[in-house]
């Protein structure tokens, strides 16, 4: 093991982190020490387009997005892991094989369970 | 004395500077690096925001001078440019932006309706100039005024913060623990704005 090889690295890293937070820590002291802090109601405020708020953003909203959520992620996580598997279906052993087909039985059990809560439905 | 080791350390400074020799103090890092990094906040409330654009373009590059990167929050902004008639809808949320701004920040007024409200001054919905309201550091004239104009103004200001003196009775707002950070944000009252002006500005 050549440890000589990999001091460089290390150099390199400390540079970086340094090169890094130098900036960050200046930045601190100097307002630390001369830029005194001036918080205020209008400057904390939440929304910055000018005006005020209006009403309160703590509202109710509709959950139903989660349906959407729900068939996004069957759809979505099924396409990703399906491409491989097909590529890779001949060569895979047994064991993997019904393991890949028990995760796509159950995404397939929540469209299934979509299909019959009428999410499907157009209306 | 001081004025005197100053003009010392400036003659010395020049000499050295021509035999390849830069010296610096942290005032004049502080204020190169303040005046270089102006970072506009990107709205515009009339005609003359037509030529802030045009100067922030490739024709007229403001970039050349640090001062390209437009910001739409006002959370990443230090200069503010009143570019046009600001009508007394519009005035409060002009302070409110300002006020949202971090420290430090500055402020053009860029135009004749934002200095005094210019030809629309009779109207009964314009502002006479926004500087009833905030500090302006540079007032812009023209009708709009060019973007050259807005360059010039924009080189006043470098060389406004480039003078300041960190420390002293005149030092620079943000460095100043008793100076104010927020400004008092007019209201609509029943046939005119509400709230407290700038003592300096009084409507003529």
């Amino acid at each position: 093991m050549n440890v000589k090889a990999y001091i460089f690295l290390a150099v390199f890293a400390a540079a970086a982190l340094v090169f890094a937070l130098a900036p960050l820590a200046l930045a601190w002291l100097w307002a630390r020490g001369f830029s005194p802090r001036k918080p205020g109601a209008v400057k904390n405020a939440i929304y910055e387009c000018g005006l005020d708020a209006q009403p309160t953003g703590w509202v109710q909203f509709k959950s139903e997005y989660y349906l959407y959520g729900i068939i996004f992620l069957v759809f979505d996580v099924e396409t990703i892991f399906l491409l491989p598997f097909a590529v890779a279906c001949k060569s895979l052993p047994l064991g993997a094989c019904l393991a890949m087909l028990i995760f796509i039985l159950l995404l397939v059990e929540g469209l299934a369970w979509a299909w019959a809560k009428g999410v499907l439905d157009w209306k | 004395m001081t004025v005197g080791m100053a003009l010392m350390n400036e003659e010395l400074q020049n000499q050295l500077s021509r035999q390849g020799v830069v010296l610096t103090t942290v005032q004049e890092l502080y204020n190169w690096g303040r005046k270089n990094s102006l970072w506009p906040l990107q709205f515009g409330l009339a005609c003359c925001a037509i030529e802030m654009i045009a100067a922030s373009m490739a024709r007229f590059d403001m970039a050349r001078f640090g001062a390209e990167v437009f910001r739409p929050s006002p959370r990443q902004a230090d200069l503010m440019i009143v570019s046009g008639t600001v009508t007394k809808k519009m005035a409060p949320q002009v302070v409110r932006l300002y006020n949202q701004m971090p420290e430090p920040k500055y402020v053009i007024a860029m135009g004749a309706c934002a200095i005094c409200g210019g030809p629309f001054r009779d109207g009964y919905n314009v502002l006479r100039g926004i500087d009833l309201y905030l500090p302006v550091d540079v007032y812009i004239p023209g009708c709009p005024p060019r973007p050259e104009a807005l360059l010039d103004g924009l080189i006043a200001l470098q060389k406004k913060i480039a003078a300041q003196r960190l420390t002293g009775a005149g030092r620079p707002r943000h460095l100043d623990a008793n100076a104010p950070g927020e400004f008092p944000v007019p209201e609509y009252g029943a046939h005119d704005l509400v709230g407290p002006r700038l003592p300096a500005a009084e409507e003529t």
